[in-house]
């Protein structure tokens, strides 16, 4: 079974522990499955000129956004044996430590994963516009470049 | 014809707005991008794409849409 409805991508704040721990859960009664992988983006603590990031609040222009997921997604399912696949990204702000993308693929054969996982993100980073503005600890702030 | 558009990230913070509404006369986005440069000295220094009608488009393309967005550099995940 090929699990392709659209869903709802974003998150406000930080993907909790919990929700990742709860997503894999609910894939014990999908037994055809035989292999997961997971990407779990987090909140890096650069230090730019002597100043560190304490966190990134997110912004995206939204309509845009789910089009590009979703296309992302339809891609995917051509491309790979996929039984089925989850992205949630945060909204708002996301502490360093924290994640704020979580991506999972889920296929009977472990190869499929690992492939489709790397392709799934770098789309993502690429073609979603999601904008990130970094704060710094002494709460001036600039904004974050894919690279 | 009025066009909506829309301002994200650094874009936002030097037009100071998130969306407004320019009456526009031209047909392409080239000159839809003259007349905000006119408006927000700022803009020409920054880095950014146009999308239209949710689509990035080259800026020669002719506007046919009512929404456009200025999009800075992508940052997700």
């Amino acid at each position: 079974m090929t699990d392709k409805k659209p869903k709802s991508v974003f998150k406000e704040g930080a993907i909790s522990s919990g929700f990742i721990g709860e997503s894999i859960a609910k894939h014990q009664t999908k037994t055809s499955i035989g292999a997961h992988n997971i990407f779990l983006g987090q909140v890096r603590a650069d230090v730019i000129d002597g100043k560190t990031v304490s966190a990134i609040d997110y912004t995206a222009y939204e309509d845009m956004a789910n089009i590009k997921f979703n296309d992302i997604r339809e891609a995917a399912f051509e491309k790979f044996d996929l039984t089925c696949m989850h992205i949630y990204h945060s909204l708002g702000v996301v502490k360093a430590g924290e994640i704020c993308l979580f991506v999972f693929v889920s296929s009977p054969r472990r190869k499929v994963v690992f492939e489709a996982l790397e392709f799934i993100v770098e789309k993502i980073k690429a073609n979603v516009p999601v904008f990130g503005k970094e704060i710094f600890e002494d709460d001036s702030h600039q904004w974050k470049v894919n690279n | 014809m009025n066009i909506s558009i829309k301002y994200f990230g650094f874009i936002a913070e030097v037009t100071d707005c998130e969306e407004e509404t320019i009456s526009f006369s031209g047909t392409t986005i080239s000159e839809l991008l003259d007349v905000l440069h006119s408006k927000y000295e700022a803009l020409k220094n920054n880095d950014f794409q146009v999308a239209q009608n949710q689509s990035l488009v080259p800026f020669e393309t002719e506007i046919t849409g009512k929404e456009i967005a200025l999009l800075p550099p992508f940052a997700g995940g």
